[in-house]
């Protein structure tokens, strides 16, 4: 009697450990909602900017920095710095381009320096937020409107924004591993800006 | 009467059936051929982290780069770790729980003794792929042993086999967990309630289940890790929507409670031996086995003061720096207990005691340094720098090993039969205590002036403490090579003296009512618990 009941605590502790492997899967989805409630790490959306106050007293230096990963496309900002007042609207453009002969879809991922910045960098349009495919050698300037917020920490004077280009499997899935809302959002009018130069 | 030297190998009607030589071995299923080996497995394991720990303090001896490549430099840092870890100090005392629990609890045997086999038997090969990723093309995993991605994803085979590694080692804990709660909970001898079980059971009960809740999370963790590297799924990738501080959380939420699967275990080794050369039950038992519970319980809730320096929000950092602060609660209470113990006590300062003072010092101290990096903006100070590696260096090893050495000193002479030379016990502890602090109390100064850890050249400024560490090193290094020698020595009974069934006087517990050295076969009849 007391095998059985080994073999009965043998079965429970064998289900829960199956049940905290799951868990351990489990905690993606349930920290990417957490995120998504808190609003915490989501910067690949548009952000509505409720104060419009522009602070004149404040001039905030704004650095572009452009990267590429294992892609062959051609991505820089037009000005690499930009001196803003916080709550001022500001635009800039990236000139993106397909260096090769196919067509690639790519997609960018913005990051920050500081990274207490990044909550107070609001981007109300970028080619961020939508995949983008690029025909073979096709060439497009990309804008970017953003307003830094004024609660932005006072000793907070230089900001970097930095995309990186990552290359999508063209119409292959993997792209549905990414969370709901974050990189599936409706495209933004940066895909419809196109000035096609090439 | 027990105390009467006597051969019972022959007095006992099932003795000595099983296998002689390596198919002993292989085959067995007797718990305390079991423990002998996760012990001996341990201590081949130390041995080896211990060398990469004298070629990193050699490297570091001076600063720029003198013996090791840079790449090479971080895979000894990373598989330091991990061998320490899962190699070292867990089988230590999975092996310590394998020969005692029955023995403590009136068991004849654990509960599955053959899957005991299987989980004994999985970790020779984790530990050679550990070993040998370092022969692979590209090395071993080299960044850093909590495996964080971008890293881990870019790094070469060495970290598959890491990977591969963790899984079985992995695999063993849960096995050998499970096999310990159901001995505890199914298998106690008649009349011994929960509440009368010795600490160290308790302490294993708590420990197993922390093991089994944690492990399946890191192999999901790692999981996640090879599919990231092979199959294209993108969980830490930012390119396909994942993101790499992810990882950093899931992996806490085993690597926190793991700190606890080291450090309680070693409590209940503690709890053992103090009441032992005190001459004093332990004082506040319930409380004692309720503050384990809490620390459990804490040790889940706290995960993210490892991460203080990813952006957290700040209600997040206060939320975790109290949480982690409440932990000193329960833990202050366990302190406080022991010294309570061994207030009027009949004091005597054999080896086992020795080491127990040794680790209530050092220990306090390294809990004092946690509460120090407990507060987020010191934290965000001091984060990857050497005080960080001179705090787990504290709980590690004056906590768990020096635990450990106190508990094969204390039952030693069970497994045996021989007492050990008190002589050259008390050099051992001395000598430690004086080569660890030697070694680990500097780079409390090296991480204040702002050393970082994990990198192999350092500024000039830090040459003076860095060589008073490298030297302690190699000094703590030899040290654990005369431990060997001693518990050697106990083996073949040099010392003459041969082990009561109850060598120590003070020692209360069923697992001294057997003779020394314990019999192949234990508590076929259960006794009775009074």
């Amino acid at each position: 009697m007391i095998f059985n009941e080994n073999q009965t605590i043998l079965k429970k502790l064998t289900v829960f450990t199956a049940v905290m492997f799951a868990f351990g899967f489990a905690l993606v989805p349930i920290y990417q909602k957490i995120c998504e409630v808190t609003g915490v790490n989501d910067f690949m959306r548009p952000e509505a900017v409720k104060n419009t106050q522009v602070d004149k007293s404040r001039t905030i230096k704004v650095e572009f920095d452009a990267n590429t990963r294992n892609l062959p496309w051609n991505f820089r900002p037009e000005v690499t710095s930009i001196n803003v007042h916080p709550g001022e609207l500001t635009t800039v453009v990236y000139e993106v381009s397909n260096t090769t002969a196919r067509d690639m879809i790519g997609q960018a991922i913005p990051s920050y320096g500081p990274s207490q910045a990044a909550e107070h960098f609001k981007k109300l349009e970028c080619f961020c937020f939508a995949k983008q495919t690029f025909l073979a050698n096709e060439k497009r300037l990309m804008p970017v409107v953003f307003v830094v917020d004024s609660n932005l920490p006072k000793d907070i004077n230089t900001i970097t924004l930095s995309y990186s280009f990552f290359e999508m499997p063209g119409g292959v899935p993997a792209v549905n591993t990414a969370p709901a809302g974050k990189l599936d959002s409706p495209k933004t009018s940066a895909a419809t800006l196109d000035k096609s130069e090439s | 009467m027990a105390s009467v030297p006597h051969d019972h190998g022959h007095d006992h009607s099932h003795d000595d059936h099983h296998p002689t030589g390596l198919m002993r071995y292989f085959t067995t299923t007797n718990h305390k051929d079991i423990g002998s080996m996760y012990m001996w497995f341990s201590f081949v394991m130390f041995i080896s982290g211990g060398i990469m720990a004298l070629l990193i303090r050699s490297e570091l001896f001076q600063p720029g780069l003198q013996i090791l490549e840079p790449e090479r430099f971080n895979q000894l840092t990373t598989l330091h770790g991990i061998v320490m870890i899962f190699g070292a100090i867990m089988p230590a005392f999975v092996g310590f729980a394998n020969w005692m629990l029955p023995l403590q609890l009136g068991a004849p045997d654990m509960a599955f003794a053959r899957m005991n086999n299987w989980s004994f038997w999985l970790l020779p090969p984790a530990a050679i792929l550990l070993i040998g990723s370092f022969f692979v093309p590209g090395g071993a995993a080299a960044g850093g042993w909590t495996l964080y991605p971008p890293l881990s994803i870019q790094a070469g085979m060495g970290m598959d086999m890491m990977i591969f590694a963790i899984h079985i080692m992995g695999a063993s804990s849960i096995m050998g967990s499970i096999n310990i709660i159901t001995t505890i909970l199914n298998m106690r001898a008649p009349g011994m309630t929960m509440m009368k079980m010795p600490m160290f059971a308790w302490t294993w009960l708590i420990t197993a289940f922390l093991l089994i809740a944690t492990m399946p999370v890191l192999a999901g963790a790692v999981t996640m890790l090879l599919t990231d590297r092979h199959f294209g799924t993108t969980f830490f990738n930012a390119a396909g929507g994942g993101d790499p501080v992810m990882f950093q959380h899931i992996f806490w939420f085993f690597g926190h409670p793991e700190v606890y699967i080291i450090a309680l275990p070693a409590f209940g080794v503690v709890s053992q031996i103090i009441p032992t050369f005190s001459r004093k039950p332990l004082f506040g038992y319930v409380s004692m086995v309720y503050a384990t519970a809490s620390i459990a319980i804490l040790s889940f809730i706290v995960w993210a003061h490892h991460m203080y320096t990813t952006g957290l929000p700040v209600a997040g950092q206060l939320y975790f720096m109290y949480a982690t602060m409440l932990i000193a609660v329960p833990t202050a209470a366990k302190i406080f207990n022991w010294l309570a113990t061994m207030w009027r006590g009949s004091i005597t300062l054999e080896t086992p005691m020795l080491f127990c003072l040794g680790f209530l010092f050092l220990f306090t101290m390294g809990g004092f340094t946690g509460l120090v990096l407990s507060l987020t903006p010191v934290d965000i100070q001091l984060h990857d720098t050497y005080y960080v590696v001179a705090h787990f260096h504290y709980v590690m090893v004056a906590g768990a090993l020096f635990s450990a050495f106190a508990a094969v000193y204390y039952w030693g002479p069970k497994w045996t039969g021989w007492m050990y030379e008190e002589k050259h016990g008390k050099i051992h502890f001395w000598w430690s205590l004086i080569a660890f602090n030697i070694t680990f109390f500097p780079q409390h100064f090296l991480g204040l002036a702002g050393m970082p850890r994990r990198i192999p050249d350092y500024n000039m400024q830090f040459t003076e403490w860095n060589q008073v560490s490298s030297i302690g090193a190699f000094a703590f290094g030899i040290a654990q090579l005369y431990f060997i020698w001693i518990v050697i020595r106990m083996i073949r009974g040099k010392s003459g003296i041969r082990a009561a069934a109850k060598p120590w006087d003070g020692a209360e517990g069923l697992e001294w009512t057997v003779p020394s050295p314990a019999p192949y076969h234990t508590f076929e009849t259960p006794p009775i618990v009074k």
